[in-house]
Protein backbone atom coordinates (compact mmCIF):
# COMPACT_ATOMS: atom_id res chain seq x y z
CA UNK A 1 0.00 0.00 0.00
CA UNK A 2 1.45 3.32 -1.03
CA UNK A 3 1.66 6.21 1.40
CA UNK A 4 -1.04 8.17 -0.42
CA UNK A 5 -3.43 5.25 -0.22
CA UNK A 6 -2.72 4.93 3.48
CA UNK A 7 -3.49 8.62 4.00
CA UNK A 8 -6.65 8.23 1.94
CA UNK A 9 -7.88 5.34 4.07
CA UNK A 10 -7.14 7.15 7.31
CA UNK A 11 -9.04 10.25 6.17
CA UNK A 12 -11.88 8.24 4.62
CA UNK A 13 -12.42 6.15 7.75
CA UNK A 14 -12.42 9.21 10.01
CA UNK A 15 -14.80 10.96 7.59
CA UNK A 16 -17.30 8.09 7.56
CA UNK A 17 -17.08 7.72 11.33
CA UNK A 18 -17.59 11.47 11.90
CA UNK A 19 -20.49 11.65 9.44
CA UNK A 20 -22.12 8.68 11.16
CA UNK A 21 -21.69 10.27 14.57
CA UNK A 22 -23.27 13.53 13.36
CA UNK A 23 -26.65 11.78 13.09
CA UNK A 24 -26.34 9.28 15.94
CA UNK A 25 -24.86 11.32 18.77
CA UNK A 26 -27.33 12.63 21.38
CA UNK A 27 -25.80 15.98 22.22
CA UNK A 28 -26.30 18.61 19.45
CA UNK A 29 -22.98 20.30 20.28
CA UNK A 30 -21.16 16.99 19.82
CA UNK A 31 -23.01 16.51 16.54
CA UNK A 32 -21.84 19.92 15.32
CA UNK A 33 -18.26 19.15 16.37
CA UNK A 34 -18.36 15.86 14.49
CA UNK A 35 -19.57 17.78 11.45
CA UNK A 36 -16.50 20.02 11.81
CA UNK A 37 -14.33 16.90 11.86
CA UNK A 38 -16.13 15.59 8.76
CA UNK A 39 -15.48 18.85 6.88
CA UNK A 40 -11.86 18.84 7.92
CA UNK A 41 -11.19 15.27 6.81
CA UNK A 42 -12.96 15.80 3.50
CA UNK A 43 -10.70 18.82 2.98
CA UNK A 44 -7.82 16.40 3.54
CA UNK A 45 -9.24 14.10 0.86
CA UNK A 46 -9.54 17.00 -1.59
CA UNK A 47 -5.95 17.88 -0.85
CA UNK A 48 -4.98 14.36 -1.90
CA UNK A 49 -6.73 15.03 -5.22
CA UNK A 50 -4.47 18.08 -5.69
CA UNK A 51 -7.40 20.47 -5.35
CA UNK A 52 -5.60 22.54 -2.73
CA UNK A 53 -7.58 25.72 -3.35
CA UNK A 54 -10.93 24.00 -2.82
CA UNK A 55 -9.60 22.07 0.18
CA UNK A 56 -8.31 25.17 1.96
CA UNK A 57 -11.43 27.14 1.05
CA UNK A 58 -13.56 24.35 2.53
CA UNK A 59 -11.67 24.67 5.80
CA UNK A 60 -11.72 28.47 5.67
CA UNK A 61 -15.42 28.88 4.88
CA UNK A 62 -17.12 25.88 6.46
CA UNK A 63 -14.85 25.05 9.38
CA UNK A 64 -13.69 28.59 10.08
CA UNK A 65 -16.92 30.53 9.66
CA UNK A 66 -20.11 28.56 9.00
CA UNK A 67 -19.62 25.95 11.72
CA UNK A 68 -18.54 28.59 14.24
CA UNK A 69 -21.88 30.32 13.75
CA UNK A 70 -23.60 26.94 13.86
CA UNK A 71 -21.95 26.09 17.17
CA UNK A 72 -22.77 29.55 18.42
CA UNK A 73 -26.48 28.89 17.91
CA UNK A 74 -26.48 25.24 18.97
CA UNK A 75 -24.66 26.00 22.24
CA UNK A 76 -27.28 28.55 23.21
CA UNK A 77 -30.22 26.23 22.50
CA UNK A 78 -31.67 24.39 25.42
CA UNK A 79 -32.86 21.29 23.62
CA UNK A 80 -34.78 18.74 25.60
CA UNK A 81 -34.09 15.51 23.74
CA UNK A 82 -36.80 13.28 25.22
CA UNK A 83 -39.87 14.75 23.41
CA UNK A 84 -37.99 14.44 20.12
CA UNK A 85 -37.75 10.70 20.63
CA UNK A 86 -41.46 10.17 21.25
CA UNK A 87 -43.28 8.18 18.59
CA UNK A 88 -40.10 6.63 17.24
CA UNK A 89 -41.84 3.28 16.61
CA UNK A 90 -44.89 4.75 14.90
CA UNK A 91 -42.78 6.79 12.47
CA UNK A 92 -40.33 3.96 11.87
CA UNK A 93 -42.09 2.32 8.86
CA UNK A 94 -42.37 5.59 6.92
CA UNK A 95 -38.83 6.64 7.80
CA UNK A 96 -37.37 3.26 6.93
CA UNK A 97 -39.19 3.26 3.56
CA UNK A 98 -37.88 6.72 2.66
CA UNK A 99 -34.35 5.81 3.77
CA UNK A 100 -34.49 2.57 1.76
CA UNK A 101 -35.69 4.45 -1.34
CA UNK A 102 -32.92 7.00 -1.09
CA UNK A 103 -30.27 4.31 -0.64
CA UNK A 104 -31.68 2.47 -3.68
CA UNK A 105 -31.66 5.61 -5.84
CA UNK A 106 -28.15 6.51 -4.83
CA UNK A 107 -26.93 3.00 -5.47
CA UNK A 108 -28.43 3.21 -8.98
CA UNK A 109 -26.65 6.47 -9.73
CA UNK A 110 -23.39 6.34 -7.83
CA UNK A 111 -22.21 2.90 -8.85
CA UNK A 112 -19.78 1.13 -11.12
CA UNK A 113 -21.97 1.89 -14.11
CA UNK A 114 -21.11 5.59 -14.20
CA UNK A 115 -18.23 6.03 -11.80
CA UNK A 116 -16.31 2.76 -12.26
CA UNK A 117 -12.55 2.76 -12.59
CA UNK A 118 -12.89 2.00 -16.32
CA UNK A 119 -15.26 4.95 -16.82
CA UNK A 120 -13.26 7.69 -15.15
CA UNK A 121 -9.68 8.21 -16.21
CA UNK A 122 -7.09 8.49 -13.45
CA UNK A 123 -6.11 12.14 -12.92
CA UNK A 124 -2.68 13.14 -14.20
CA UNK A 125 -0.26 14.08 -11.44
CA UNK A 126 0.69 17.74 -11.90
CA UNK A 127 4.20 19.15 -11.42
CA UNK A 128 4.99 21.00 -8.20
CA UNK A 129 4.77 24.48 -9.76
CA UNK A 130 1.24 23.89 -11.06
CA UNK A 131 -1.03 26.49 -9.45
CA UNK A 132 -4.47 25.13 -8.83
CA UNK A 133 -5.68 28.57 -7.72
CA UNK A 134 -4.55 30.32 -10.89
CA UNK A 135 -6.15 27.67 -13.14
CA UNK A 136 -9.43 27.85 -11.27
CA UNK A 137 -9.45 31.64 -11.44
CA UNK A 138 -8.71 31.81 -15.13
CA UNK A 139 -11.53 29.38 -15.98
CA UNK A 140 -13.96 31.02 -13.56
CA UNK A 141 -13.44 34.51 -14.95
CA UNK A 142 -13.37 33.63 -18.65
CA UNK A 143 -15.33 30.57 -19.65
CA UNK A 144 -17.80 30.59 -16.75
CA UNK A 145 -17.94 34.30 -16.03
CA UNK A 146 -21.71 34.65 -16.56
CA UNK A 147 -22.80 31.69 -14.41
CA UNK A 148 -20.31 32.87 -11.78
CA UNK A 149 -21.65 36.42 -11.74
CA UNK A 150 -25.27 35.22 -11.73
CA UNK A 151 -24.55 32.98 -8.75
CA UNK A 152 -22.97 35.96 -6.99
CA UNK A 153 -26.02 38.13 -7.65
CA UNK A 154 -28.37 35.40 -6.40
CA UNK A 155 -26.32 35.11 -3.21
CA UNK A 156 -26.41 38.88 -2.76
CA UNK A 157 -30.20 38.87 -3.15
CA UNK A 158 -30.39 36.06 -0.59
CA UNK A 159 -28.27 38.05 1.86
CA UNK A 160 -30.41 41.16 1.45
CA UNK A 161 -33.60 39.10 1.80
CA UNK A 162 -32.34 37.39 4.95
CA UNK A 163 -31.39 40.72 6.51
CA UNK A 164 -34.68 42.34 5.44
CA UNK A 165 -36.66 39.45 6.96
CA UNK A 166 -34.93 39.65 10.33
CA UNK A 167 -34.61 43.45 10.57
CA UNK A 168 -37.52 44.62 12.67
CA UNK A 169 -37.64 47.89 14.46
CA UNK A 170 -39.32 47.16 17.73
CA UNK A 171 -40.85 49.91 19.77
CA UNK A 172 -39.30 50.73 23.10
CA UNK A 173 -35.88 49.16 22.62
CA UNK A 174 -33.00 51.07 24.09
CA UNK A 175 -30.87 51.52 21.02
CA UNK A 176 -27.38 52.95 21.28
CA UNK A 177 -25.72 54.90 18.52
CA UNK A 178 -21.93 54.71 19.05
CA UNK A 179 -21.34 57.36 16.40
CA UNK A 180 -23.32 59.81 18.50
CA UNK A 181 -21.77 58.56 21.71
CA UNK A 182 -18.21 59.23 20.65
CA UNK A 183 -19.13 62.77 19.57
CA UNK A 184 -20.43 63.69 23.01
CA UNK A 185 -18.66 66.70 24.54
CA UNK A 186 -18.29 67.49 28.19
CA UNK A 187 -20.73 70.39 27.99
CA UNK A 188 -23.56 68.11 26.73
CA UNK A 189 -23.50 65.97 29.84
CA UNK A 190 -21.91 67.92 32.61
CA UNK A 191 -22.97 71.16 34.22
CA UNK A 192 -20.71 72.84 36.76
CA UNK A 193 -22.66 74.78 39.31
CA UNK A 194 -21.13 77.28 41.66
CA UNK A 195 -22.50 77.01 45.16
CA UNK A 196 -21.51 78.17 48.58
CA UNK A 197 -20.03 75.71 50.99
CA UNK A 198 -22.67 74.29 53.36
CA UNK A 199 -22.32 74.40 57.06
CA UNK A 200 -21.94 71.06 58.77
CA UNK A 201 -24.48 70.00 61.42
CA UNK B 1 13.34 3.53 2.02
CA UNK B 2 16.43 5.00 3.65
CA UNK B 3 15.96 8.19 1.65
CA UNK B 4 12.36 8.49 2.81
CA UNK B 5 13.42 8.11 6.45
CA UNK B 6 16.17 10.67 5.94
CA UNK B 7 13.68 13.09 4.45
CA UNK B 8 11.33 12.68 7.40
CA UNK B 9 14.21 13.20 9.84
CA UNK B 10 15.25 16.34 7.95
CA UNK B 11 11.71 17.75 8.10
CA UNK B 12 11.50 16.95 11.81
CA UNK B 13 14.81 18.72 12.38
CA UNK B 14 13.48 21.78 10.54
CA UNK B 15 10.32 21.74 12.65
CA UNK B 16 12.43 21.63 15.82
CA UNK B 17 14.56 24.47 14.44
CA UNK B 18 11.40 26.59 14.13
CA UNK B 19 9.62 25.46 17.29
CA UNK B 20 12.43 25.84 19.85
CA UNK B 21 13.17 29.49 19.02
CA UNK B 22 9.42 30.15 18.82
CA UNK B 23 8.84 28.75 22.32
CA UNK B 24 11.76 30.77 23.66
CA UNK B 25 10.38 33.84 21.92
CA UNK B 26 6.99 33.23 23.54
CA UNK B 27 8.62 32.92 26.98
CA UNK B 28 10.62 36.12 26.57
CA UNK B 29 7.71 37.96 24.95
CA UNK B 30 5.84 37.57 28.25
CA UNK B 31 8.90 38.95 30.01
CA UNK B 32 9.17 41.83 27.53
CA UNK B 33 5.49 42.55 27.97
CA UNK B 34 5.76 42.80 31.74
CA UNK B 35 8.94 44.90 31.55
CA UNK B 36 7.71 47.27 28.82
CA UNK B 37 4.30 47.81 30.38
CA UNK B 38 6.09 48.23 33.68
CA UNK B 39 8.26 51.03 32.37
CA UNK B 40 5.26 52.61 30.63
CA UNK B 41 3.55 52.72 34.01
CA UNK B 42 6.68 54.07 35.72
CA UNK B 43 7.59 50.93 37.63
CA UNK B 44 10.33 48.39 37.11
CA UNK B 45 8.49 45.16 36.42
CA UNK B 46 9.82 41.69 37.34
CA UNK B 47 13.39 42.01 38.62
CA UNK B 48 13.80 39.28 41.26
CA UNK B 49 14.41 35.96 39.49
CA UNK B 50 17.88 35.81 37.99
CA UNK B 51 19.94 38.84 36.99
CA UNK B 52 17.52 41.75 36.41
CA UNK B 53 14.62 39.30 36.26
CA UNK B 54 15.83 37.50 33.14
CA UNK B 55 14.89 34.05 34.48
CA UNK B 56 11.32 35.10 35.35
CA UNK B 57 9.64 33.40 32.33
CA UNK B 58 11.49 30.14 33.09
CA UNK B 59 10.28 30.28 36.69
CA UNK B 60 6.73 31.00 35.51
CA UNK B 61 6.79 28.05 33.11
CA UNK B 62 8.12 25.69 35.80
CA UNK B 63 5.47 26.90 38.23
CA UNK B 64 2.63 26.38 35.74
CA UNK B 65 3.80 22.89 34.78
CA UNK B 66 4.09 21.80 38.43
CA UNK B 67 0.54 22.89 39.28
CA UNK B 68 -2.38 20.52 39.38
CA UNK B 69 -4.74 20.38 36.42
CA UNK B 70 -8.25 20.65 37.84
CA UNK B 71 -11.14 19.33 35.76
CA UNK B 72 -14.49 20.73 36.95
CA UNK B 73 -17.04 18.10 38.08
CA UNK B 74 -19.80 18.79 35.58
CA UNK B 75 -17.53 19.55 32.65
CA UNK B 76 -17.12 17.49 29.54
CA UNK B 77 -13.79 15.88 30.37
CA UNK B 78 -12.67 14.95 26.86
CA UNK B 79 -13.49 18.32 25.27
CA UNK B 80 -12.10 20.16 28.30
CA UNK B 81 -8.69 18.52 27.85
CA UNK B 82 -8.65 18.68 24.05
CA UNK B 83 -9.58 22.41 23.85
CA UNK B 84 -6.10 23.80 24.66
CA UNK B 85 -4.61 21.42 22.09
CA UNK B 86 -7.05 22.69 19.45
CA UNK B 87 -5.90 26.16 20.37
CA UNK B 88 -2.16 25.57 20.08
CA UNK B 89 -2.27 23.20 17.07
CA UNK B 90 -3.25 25.78 14.41
CA UNK B 91 -1.08 28.44 16.08
CA UNK B 92 2.01 26.27 15.56
CA UNK B 93 1.02 24.65 12.24
CA UNK B 94 0.71 28.03 10.55
CA UNK B 95 4.47 28.54 10.95
CA UNK B 96 5.10 25.83 8.34
CA UNK B 97 4.69 28.26 5.44
CA UNK B 98 6.41 31.32 6.93
CA UNK B 99 9.59 32.13 4.95
CA UNK B 100 12.44 33.47 7.09
CA UNK B 101 14.65 34.41 4.16
CA UNK B 102 14.66 33.76 0.41
CA UNK B 103 14.11 29.99 0.24
CA UNK B 104 14.34 29.40 4.00
CA UNK B 105 10.91 27.92 4.57
CA UNK B 106 9.64 24.58 5.85
CA UNK B 107 6.94 24.12 3.19
CA UNK B 108 7.00 26.36 0.13
CA UNK B 109 3.27 25.96 -0.49
CA UNK B 110 1.70 27.61 -3.49
CA UNK B 111 -1.43 28.67 -1.59
CA UNK B 112 0.47 29.70 1.55
CA UNK B 113 -1.57 32.80 2.32
CA UNK B 114 -4.83 30.88 2.06
CA UNK B 115 -3.42 28.13 4.27
CA UNK B 116 -2.55 30.64 6.99
CA UNK B 117 -5.96 32.26 6.80
CA UNK B 118 -7.65 28.86 7.10
CA UNK B 119 -5.50 27.81 10.06
CA UNK B 120 -5.88 31.05 12.00
CA UNK B 121 -9.63 30.78 11.55
CA UNK B 122 -9.51 27.34 13.18
CA UNK B 123 -7.93 28.65 16.37
CA UNK B 124 -11.33 29.85 17.56
CA UNK B 125 -12.45 26.26 18.17
CA UNK B 126 -10.10 25.97 21.11
CA UNK B 127 -11.75 29.00 22.70
CA UNK B 128 -15.34 27.95 21.92
CA UNK B 129 -14.88 24.37 23.06
CA UNK B 130 -13.04 25.46 26.21
CA UNK B 131 -15.88 27.81 27.08
CA UNK B 132 -18.56 25.24 26.47
CA UNK B 133 -16.88 22.19 27.99
CA UNK B 134 -16.06 23.93 31.27
CA UNK B 135 -19.80 24.21 32.03
CA UNK B 136 -19.35 27.59 33.66
CA UNK B 137 -21.31 30.71 32.85
CA UNK B 138 -18.30 33.02 32.69
CA UNK B 139 -16.37 30.68 30.44
CA UNK B 140 -19.40 30.30 28.22
CA UNK B 141 -19.93 34.05 27.90
CA UNK B 142 -16.27 34.46 27.00
CA UNK B 143 -16.54 31.79 24.32
CA UNK B 144 -19.63 33.39 22.78
CA UNK B 145 -17.97 36.79 22.68
CA UNK B 146 -14.85 35.37 21.14
CA UNK B 147 -16.77 33.46 18.46
CA UNK B 148 -18.74 36.50 17.31
CA UNK B 149 -15.67 38.72 17.40
CA UNK B 150 -13.42 36.38 15.45
CA UNK B 151 -16.00 35.78 12.72
CA UNK B 152 -16.47 39.54 12.33
CA UNK B 153 -12.78 40.43 12.11
CA UNK B 154 -11.80 37.48 9.96
CA UNK B 155 -13.76 38.92 7.04
CA UNK B 156 -11.95 42.27 7.22
CA UNK B 157 -8.67 40.37 7.58
CA UNK B 158 -9.46 38.23 4.54
CA UNK B 159 -10.27 41.28 2.44
CA UNK B 160 -7.04 42.97 3.50
CA UNK B 161 -5.16 39.86 2.37
CA UNK B 162 -7.01 39.93 -0.96
CA UNK B 163 -5.45 43.36 -1.55
CA UNK B 164 -1.97 41.93 -0.96
CA UNK B 165 -2.78 38.99 -3.20
CA UNK B 166 -3.86 41.35 -5.98
CA UNK B 167 -0.73 43.45 -5.62
CA UNK B 168 1.67 40.51 -5.58
CA UNK B 169 -0.25 38.33 -8.02
CA UNK B 170 0.52 35.25 -5.93
CA UNK B 171 -0.60 33.41 -2.81
CA UNK B 172 2.93 32.19 -2.11
CA UNK B 173 4.48 34.13 0.77
CA UNK B 174 7.98 34.11 -0.75
CA UNK B 175 6.61 35.56 -4.00
CA UNK B 176 4.68 38.19 -2.05
CA UNK B 177 7.86 39.37 -0.34
CA UNK B 178 9.81 39.36 -3.60
CA UNK B 179 7.04 41.43 -5.23
CA UNK B 180 7.90 44.19 -2.74
CA UNK B 181 11.55 44.21 -3.78
CA UNK B 182 13.03 47.63 -4.53
CA UNK B 183 13.10 49.98 -1.60
CA UNK B 184 11.20 50.97 1.50
CA UNK B 185 8.73 52.79 -0.76
CA UNK B 186 8.08 49.60 -2.73
CA UNK B 187 6.76 47.72 0.26
CA UNK B 188 3.02 47.23 0.31
CA UNK B 189 2.42 49.32 3.40
CA UNK B 190 2.30 52.47 1.28
CA UNK B 191 -0.08 51.59 -1.59
CA UNK B 192 -2.23 49.57 0.82
CA UNK B 193 -2.03 51.76 3.88
CA UNK B 194 -5.70 51.33 4.92
CA UNK B 195 -5.48 47.57 4.38
CA UNK B 196 -2.25 47.45 6.38
CA UNK B 197 -3.79 49.29 9.33
CA UNK B 198 -7.00 47.26 9.17
CA UNK B 199 -5.05 44.02 8.94
CA UNK B 200 -2.99 44.83 11.98
CA UNK B 201 -5.95 45.98 14.09
CA UNK B 202 -7.94 42.92 13.01
CA UNK B 203 -4.94 40.83 13.99
CA UNK B 204 -5.01 42.35 17.46
CA UNK B 205 -8.74 41.58 17.64
CA UNK B 206 -8.24 38.06 16.31
CA UNK B 207 -5.66 37.22 18.96
CA UNK B 208 -8.01 38.51 21.69
CA UNK B 209 -5.50 41.06 22.86
CA UNK B 210 -6.24 44.37 24.56
CA UNK B 211 -8.17 46.52 23.73
CA UNK B 212 -10.20 43.71 22.11
CA UNK B 213 -9.80 41.21 24.96
CA UNK B 214 -13.47 40.99 25.92
CA UNK B 215 -13.26 37.17 25.62
CA UNK B 216 -11.29 37.20 28.86
CA UNK B 217 -12.33 40.58 30.24
CA UNK B 218 -11.37 40.04 33.86
CA UNK B 219 -13.44 42.89 35.24
CA UNK B 220 -16.67 41.43 33.78
CA UNK B 221 -16.34 37.69 33.35
CA UNK B 222 -13.40 36.78 35.62
CA UNK B 223 -11.05 35.33 32.99
CA UNK B 224 -13.48 34.42 30.23
CA UNK B 225 -13.06 31.15 28.37
CA UNK B 226 -10.12 29.87 30.44
CA UNK B 227 -11.58 30.62 33.83
CA UNK B 228 -11.63 26.93 34.83
CA UNK B 229 -8.21 26.07 33.47
CA UNK B 230 -5.16 25.63 35.65
CA UNK B 231 -1.60 24.38 35.43
CA UNK B 232 -0.39 23.03 32.10
CA UNK B 233 -3.74 23.37 30.33
CA UNK B 234 -3.78 27.08 31.12
CA UNK B 235 -0.14 27.37 30.08
CA UNK B 236 -1.03 25.90 26.68
CA UNK B 237 -3.73 28.54 26.12
CA UNK B 238 -1.22 31.17 27.12
CA UNK B 239 1.35 29.76 24.73
CA UNK B 240 -1.18 29.72 21.88
CA UNK B 241 -2.13 33.35 22.45
CA UNK B 242 1.48 34.54 22.36
CA UNK B 243 2.38 32.29 19.42
CA UNK B 244 -0.56 33.83 17.55
CA UNK B 245 0.67 37.32 18.40
CA UNK B 246 4.11 36.55 16.98
CA UNK B 247 2.38 35.00 13.97
CA UNK B 248 0.33 38.13 13.26
CA UNK B 249 3.43 40.31 13.68
CA UNK B 250 5.40 38.04 11.31
CA UNK B 251 2.61 38.10 8.73
CA UNK B 252 2.33 41.88 8.90
CA UNK B 253 6.09 42.10 8.38
CA UNK B 254 5.97 39.69 5.44
CA UNK B 255 2.89 41.05 3.69
CA UNK B 256 3.18 44.78 4.21
CA UNK B 257 6.72 45.54 5.37
CA UNK B 258 8.89 43.66 2.91
CA UNK B 259 9.70 40.58 5.03
CA UNK B 260 13.43 39.93 5.03
CA UNK B 261 14.21 42.78 2.60
CA UNK B 262 16.56 45.42 3.94
CA UNK B 263 14.98 48.82 4.70
CA UNK B 264 18.11 50.46 3.22
CA UNK B 265 17.55 48.98 -0.22
CA UNK B 266 17.83 51.53 -2.99
CA UNK B 267 19.56 54.14 -0.80
CA UNK B 268 23.01 54.81 -2.37
CA UNK B 269 25.54 54.40 0.49
CA UNK B 270 23.52 52.73 3.21
CA UNK B 271 22.56 49.80 1.00
CA UNK B 272 26.19 48.81 0.50
CA UNK B 273 27.03 49.54 4.12
CA UNK B 274 24.31 47.18 5.40
CA UNK B 275 24.61 44.52 2.67
CA UNK B 276 26.34 42.11 5.08
CA UNK B 277 23.34 41.91 7.42
CA UNK B 278 21.47 38.63 6.84
CA UNK B 279 17.82 38.93 5.75
CA UNK B 280 16.50 37.07 8.79
CA UNK B 281 17.80 39.88 10.99
CA UNK B 282 15.58 42.40 9.21
CA UNK B 283 12.60 40.06 9.43
CA UNK B 284 13.10 39.54 13.17
CA UNK B 285 13.57 43.27 13.68
CA UNK B 286 10.28 43.96 11.88
CA UNK B 287 8.49 41.25 13.87
CA UNK B 288 9.78 42.79 17.10
CA UNK B 289 8.66 46.21 15.93
CA UNK B 290 5.09 45.03 15.35
CA UNK B 291 5.08 43.00 18.58
CA UNK B 292 5.97 46.17 20.44
CA UNK B 293 2.71 47.66 19.15
CA UNK B 294 0.75 44.82 20.75
CA UNK B 295 2.28 45.67 24.12
CA UNK B 296 1.95 49.39 23.59
CA UNK B 297 -1.77 49.05 22.78
CA UNK B 298 -2.29 47.08 25.95
CA UNK B 299 -0.67 49.76 28.08
CA UNK B 300 -2.50 52.60 26.33
CA UNK B 301 -6.10 51.77 25.44
CA UNK B 302 -8.98 50.88 27.73
CA UNK B 303 -11.05 47.84 26.76
CA UNK B 304 -13.58 48.36 23.99
CA UNK B 305 -17.24 47.96 24.77
CA UNK B 306 -18.63 44.87 23.05
CA UNK B 307 -21.09 46.60 20.70
CA UNK B 308 -18.36 49.04 19.67
CA UNK B 309 -16.13 46.12 18.70
CA UNK B 310 -18.88 44.67 16.55
CA UNK B 311 -19.61 48.04 14.97
CA UNK B 312 -15.95 48.64 14.17
CA UNK B 313 -15.60 45.22 12.55
CA UNK B 314 -18.77 45.08 10.50
CA UNK B 315 -19.61 48.71 9.76
CA UNK B 316 -16.18 50.35 9.48
CA UNK B 317 -13.52 47.82 8.52
CA UNK B 318 -15.38 45.69 6.00
CA UNK B 319 -16.72 48.61 3.90
CA UNK B 320 -13.29 50.31 4.05
CA UNK B 321 -11.46 47.21 2.82
CA UNK B 322 -13.94 46.72 -0.03
CA UNK B 323 -13.49 50.33 -1.16
CA UNK B 324 -9.71 50.02 -1.00
CA UNK B 325 -9.78 46.77 -3.00
CA UNK B 326 -11.38 48.75 -5.84
CA UNK B 327 -8.69 51.42 -5.47
CA UNK B 328 -5.94 48.78 -5.63
CA UNK B 329 -7.63 47.21 -8.66
CA UNK B 330 -7.68 50.56 -10.48
CA UNK B 331 -4.04 51.20 -9.52
CA UNK B 332 -3.03 47.80 -10.91
CA UNK B 333 -4.94 48.35 -14.16
CA UNK B 334 -3.40 51.83 -14.49
CA UNK B 335 0.04 50.25 -13.78
CA UNK B 336 0.70 52.86 -11.16
CA UNK B 337 4.40 53.12 -10.32
CA UNK B 338 6.53 52.23 -8.54
CA UNK B 339 4.45 49.32 -7.24
CA UNK B 340 2.43 47.91 -10.09
CA UNK B 341 4.47 48.69 -13.20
Amino acid sequence: MSFEKFVFWVFALILVFAAFRVITVRNPVHAALHLVLAFFTSAGLWMLMEAEFLAITLVLVYVGAVMVLFLFVVMMLDINVSPLKEGFISYLPVGATVAGLIIFEMAMLVGDRYFGLDKVAAPIARPADYSNTRELGSVLYTQYVYPFEIAAVILLVAIIAAIALTMRRREGTKHQDPAKQVLVKRNDRLKIIKMDAEKGE
Amino acid sequence: MLNAILEVVLILAKIVAIMVPLMLAVAYLTFAERKIIGYMQVRIGPNRVGPRGWLQPIADAVKLVMKEVIVPTNSNRFLFIIAPMLSIGPALAAWAVIPFDAGVVLADVDAGLLYILALTSMGVYGVIIAGWAANSKYAFLGAMRSAAQIVAYEIAMGFALVGVLMGAGSLNLTDIVLAQNGSLIHWFWLPMLPLFIIYFISGVAETNRAPFDVAEGESEIVAGFHVEYSGTTFAVFFLAEYANMIMIAALTALLFAGGWLSPFQGIPFLEAAFAWVPGIFWLLAKISFFLFFFLWFRATFPRYRYDQIMRLGWKVFIPLTIVWLVVVGVAIMAELGPWFD
